[in-house]
């Protein structure tokens, strides 16, 4: 029996153990640089990351409300990886940040919390774990402590995280009130789609919509991009929205499976307008957070149109995805961050001319932006061929030539990028920067990420088999 | 034969030349790399010969089938036919050459070699290829390196015209995931999975009415590559901003996956469609042939006068395949491969007298023959093969166009081959005039007089070039018995529609 608490919560015993770990370091007297702190932390992080492939056991806790399968031991080590990823990049930032600690803290707050929330069996444990998956980031958002910018993305989000939980749980007392139950797969079976049922499924779609930025609901996102530190941004755009994401697919394929052919015509709207509108905002930025921002809006598009394909195809395909978008992802905003932390420069204007200056970065970028755009050899291709071949099985190909022609328009801005390293002239270029060795370490892990994660593909029949589907 | 080793030389060059130290070993290895590839081709085509002579009528030759992402059906699944062949030679040809035009390639050099290997590993895969997904990852592999060489190295308005070929290359391939996703998801194999595969694709039989909606996705889609009308503005553009290697790669490889794609992928998969259709290709193609020949009569560029005179070129080619008979097909196929050869050629002859005169408006050259005997003539056998002159590639190719779209008894179809044969006359006056202008007539600059003639990587190119065109051009069976079988298949295939 301890053995099962033990092993089935392994993911979140580690990270409550470095939790505590952490919280003694600061409560104790002793004076530890930074340096050692963020060496230190980054192994332990490693150590995690490690122990995430061993010794997990399947099975349920405190009668269904947690749960764990190989599936959802996969996305938490994906999870996992992308954090010590972000950690990595966050060095020079956090290097001569003073409350290091507690941005660890922090993180791994919302971590833990998405893990329970992707475990969750039951909207109240969900509930529990979304809480704490996004408080915490409110307060990481704020910590470049001197900037405005960053306090204002904090309150934005605090707002508009507020807002949406609300409307989940609003959602979720109703639907309690309409099923007398709070079990995902009681409720799976009590739901026939009636009018109260469609009711209570928008507002908590509304909910999902807010945490997944889903074009109406992304109003908050640029904003909060553009305001949080690199590392955070990237935490937000990359971690958070996986996860979400992970456990929308439980709810939308589990609890509201009976209401698929309602809920098939809402994504597809939702996904129509979220690549549309993610894309052409994404034109007109200058900043690059901002532009990524945009960018992974209409990312969060294409991931819909694999979602609706309710398929074993999909499932896997949108996990597939969110990995390779993890890699690509966080190979850009590394960049961003060495490059915003050591000159201070954010735009895409201050990018012209890199390529004379930083050689090895912008080849970095640049490979992070193809595969971001889907083109090969890259596997950002394979992610959004897949993606939109789930979708394709379901014969909307209106909904197809849409995305294929949008996929013209995110690659006109990602090449304008490229295009400002590679060919514009500039006549004081950013200076050479010196890369420092952990992020360099994560950036190469990116780019063997990006490059192997498509033609490696076990990888996707690993994830193939595991979806239960 | 193993045919991946046509992947695995590129890479291995690739990588090479990003181990390299100097610009020196750069080229070397990357000449090196390009005569391998030109050798293996070779060698293909003689392990071809053998094959067929030893009896083995397979449709296609040194097969190998990999699973690749087993649940969805894709397969790393290679082999070659006769006109597959054709297109890997025409390949290694223009590679190699393509090379030794940019031997003094001196700014970012390791950069420069590399993507154009990784341009030609694009197009050996795409040729190789029996599953449609590799074949379209290897088509839009071959995009990335064109953006860069273009914009990075080129001249005028090179991120421009780098962005327009970019994204309209990108359209193209968005059009063709979409016919490619139509032919998947409405084909079954007998265990009722859905195959990316050629070879078993062309046995079962897609319904007509899915046939009618996807076909122009997938023939518009590879049309874009192959500068259709009206999708035809990034090629004046892209040439004539590119530097002269990724120019010759552009013209003479990357227009020919589009023709290529169009005759293996649309029209052999979709044949009830590629006959509903066909008018609209003839009227497209004719409209490109007739609009790129005139709007070539009014430029004054060299580059923009070669890169419209290939929008008229490849007119032809996508004529050929409209006309859906087994002649004209070849003919198509055949005038890839001379348009290929003949357009590297001339854009090399350019190159080398851009290089020197740094001028490539007509009006300012002149009387170049007196000051660079070698590479006027270069110049004047690429013009004469461009409008047809019999003895060069260019006349046989045509010619069997034009023989083989008469074939077809119908009308308007017969109007359009009179149409485009009447086009030749315009060609002629195009090429004569810049050629006239340009190699003849008097000194128009005095400062001209001290350059000097082609350079030894120059005069190499410039003669492998050459050789295939004469090659062609003058013992042109050889060439017309390896297209044939693979032709005949899909003629067949086509056929079997209008009997039923």
């Amino acid at each position: 029996m301890l053995n099962e608490y033990l092993q089935v919560l392994k993911f979140e015993w580690m990270l409550i153990a470095i939790i505590f770990i952490l919280l003694f370091i600061k409560v104790g007297s002793k004076e530890w640089k930074n340096e050692t702190l963020l060496y230190s932390i980054n192994f332990l992080l490693l150590a995690n990351l490690i122990a995430g492939f061993f010794y997990n056991l399947p099975g349920s806790l405190f009668n269904g409300m947690f749960h764990s399968n190989d599936l959802i031991f996969l996305q938490k080590n994906i999870l996992n990886l992308g954090v010590y990823l972000i950690s990595l990049i966050a060095y020079p930032w956090l290097k001569e940040h003073k409350h290091l600690l507690e941005f660890y803290i922090l993180l791994l707050s919302t971590l833990l919390g998405m893990f329970f929330m992707i475990s969750s069996g039951n909207l109240l444990i969900f509930y529990l774990g979304l809480e704490l998956s996004t408080i915490p980031l409110a307060a990481l958002a704020n910590f470049d402590l001197e900037k405005r910018k960053s306090s204002e993305a904090a309150m934005k989000m605090i707002i508009s995280s507020a807002f949406s939980s609300a409307l989940m749980l609003f959602g979720i007392s109703l639907l309690y009130g309409v099923t007398g139950s709070l079990f995902f797969n009681e409720i799976a079976l009590l739901i026939h789609g009636g009018p109260m049922e469609i009711f209570i499924f928008i507002l908590i779609l509304g909910g999902f919509s807010f945490k997944m930025s889903v074009v109406p609901f992304h109003l908050w996102t640029a904003d909060v991009y553009e305001g949080a530190p690199v590392a955070v941004t990237a935490y937000l755009s990359v971690i958070s929205k996986s996860a979400i994401l992970f456990i929308f697919m439980t709810v939308m394929f589990t609890v509201f499976r009976n209401l698929e052919p309602q809920w098939y015509f809402m994504i597809f709207l939702l996904s129509v307008l979220t690549i549309l509108i993610g894309n052409l905002f994404a034109i007109r930025q200058d900043n690059m957070k901002r532009f990524l921002a945009f960018s992974s809006i209409a990312q969060v598009g294409f991931i819909l149109i694999g979602l609706s394909g309710v398929s074993k195809l999909g499932m896997a395909s949108v996990i597939y995805f969110l990995l390779i978008y993890l890699f690509s992802n966080i190979a850009a905003f590394g960049v961003i961050s060495i490059v915003s932390a050591s000159t201070g420069k954010e735009n895409v204007s201050d990018f012209k001319g890199f390529y004379k200056t930083n050689p090895f970065l912008s080849w970095v970028l640049a490979i992070a932006l193809f595969s971001l755009a889907g083109v090969p050899p890259t596997a950002g291709f394979f992610g959004k061929f897949f993606l939109i071949m789930a979708g394709a099985e379901r014969g909307n190909y209106v909904w197809i030539i849409f995305a294929a022609l949008n996929m013209i328009i995110s690659f006109y801005y990602y090449l304008r990028v490229v295009k400002a390293m590679f060919m514009d002239e500039n006549e004081n270029p950013i200076q050479k920067i010196m890369v420092p060795a952990l992020p360099k370490l994560a950036m190469m892990i990116c780019l063997i990420g990006i490059i192997s994660t498509g033609f490696l593909s076990w990888i996707y029949e690993t994830i193939y088999n595991l979806c239960n589907f | 034969m193993n045919l991946t080793l046509f992947l695995l030389f590129p890479l291995f060059t690739a990588v090479a030349i990003l181990i390299a130290q100097n610009s020196k070993q750069i080229r070397t290895i990357a000449l090196g790399g390009s005569l391998l590839q030109l050798g293996m081709a070779v060698k293909l085509l003689l392990a071809y010969y053998k094959e067929r002579a030893a009896g083995n009528t397979s449709q296609m030759l040194f097969e190998y089938i990999q699973n690749w992402f087993t649940p969805l059906g894709l397969q790393y699944h290679i082999g070659v036919d006769g006109i597959s062949i054709a297109m890997i030679l025409l390949t290694s040809f223009i590679v190699v050459a393509g090379i030794l035009v940019s031997w003094n390639m001196e700014t970012l050099s390791k950069e420069f070699f590399f993507l154009l290997l990784l341009l030609s590993l694009g197009a050996y895969g795409f040729f190789i290829s029996l599953d449609i997904f590799t074949m379209f990852f290897f088509l839009e592999v071959a995009v990335i390196p064109k953006f860069l060489l273009i914009g990075i190295w080129g001249s005028g308005k090179k991120e421009y015209s780098a962005m327009k070929l970019a994204l309209m290359l990108m359209g193209g391939s968005a059009l063709i995931m979409v016919g490619i996703f139509g032919i998947y998801f409405n084909s079954h194999t007998s265990t009722g999975a859905h195959t990316f595969d050629l070879l078993l694709l062309s046995k079962m039989n897609i319904p007509i009415e899915i046939q009618k909606l996807f076909f122009p996705f997938a023939f518009l889609g590879f049309g874009i590559f192959t500068a259709i009308f009206p999708f035809h503005t990034w090629v004046p553009d892209g040439h004539a901003s590119a530097p002269t290697a990724a120019s010759m790669f552009l013209a003479g490889i990357s227009m020919k996956l589009g023709g290529y794609g169009c005759l293996r992928v649309a029209t052999f998969l979709m044949p009830d469609a590629a006959h509903a259709y066909s008018w609209v290709i003839i009227l497209l193609a004719t409209i490109a042939i007739i609009y790129g020949a005139f709007a070539t009569m009014m430029q004054t560029d060299l580059k923009y006068i070669n890169a419209y005179s290939s929008v008229s070129h490849c007119g032809f080619v996508l004529l050929g395949i409209g006309m859906l008979t087994q002649t004209s097909i070849t003919g198509a196929v055949m005038q890839m491969v001379s348009h290929g050869l003949m357009t590297a050629l001339f854009f090399a002859a350019i190159g080398m007298i851009y290089s020197r005169t740094h001028t490539r408006m007509v009006a300012q050259l002149g009387g170049l023959l007196k000051i660079m005997p070698f590479i006027s003539t270069v110049f004047v056998i690429a013009g004469l093969s461009s409008l047809g002159l019999p003895g060069f590639s260019g006349f046989v190719s045509e010619m069997t166009i034009f023989m083989g779209s008469w074939q077809n008894p119908d009308k308007m179809y017969r109007l359009a081959t009179i149409l485009a044969c009447a086009s030749i006359v315009v060609t002629a006056v195009y090429i004569l005039r810049a050629a006239g202008k340009t190699i003849m007539g008097p000194i128009t600059n005095q400062s001209y007089e001290k350059l000097s003639d082609a350079s030894w990587n120059e005069k190499f190119a410039a003669v492998v070039l050459i050789s295939g065109i004469l090659i062609v051009g003058i013992a042109p069976f050889w060439l017309i018995n390896l297209i044939q079988p693979g032709t005949e298949i899909i003629i067949n295939k086509l056929g079997a529609v209008i009997s039923h």
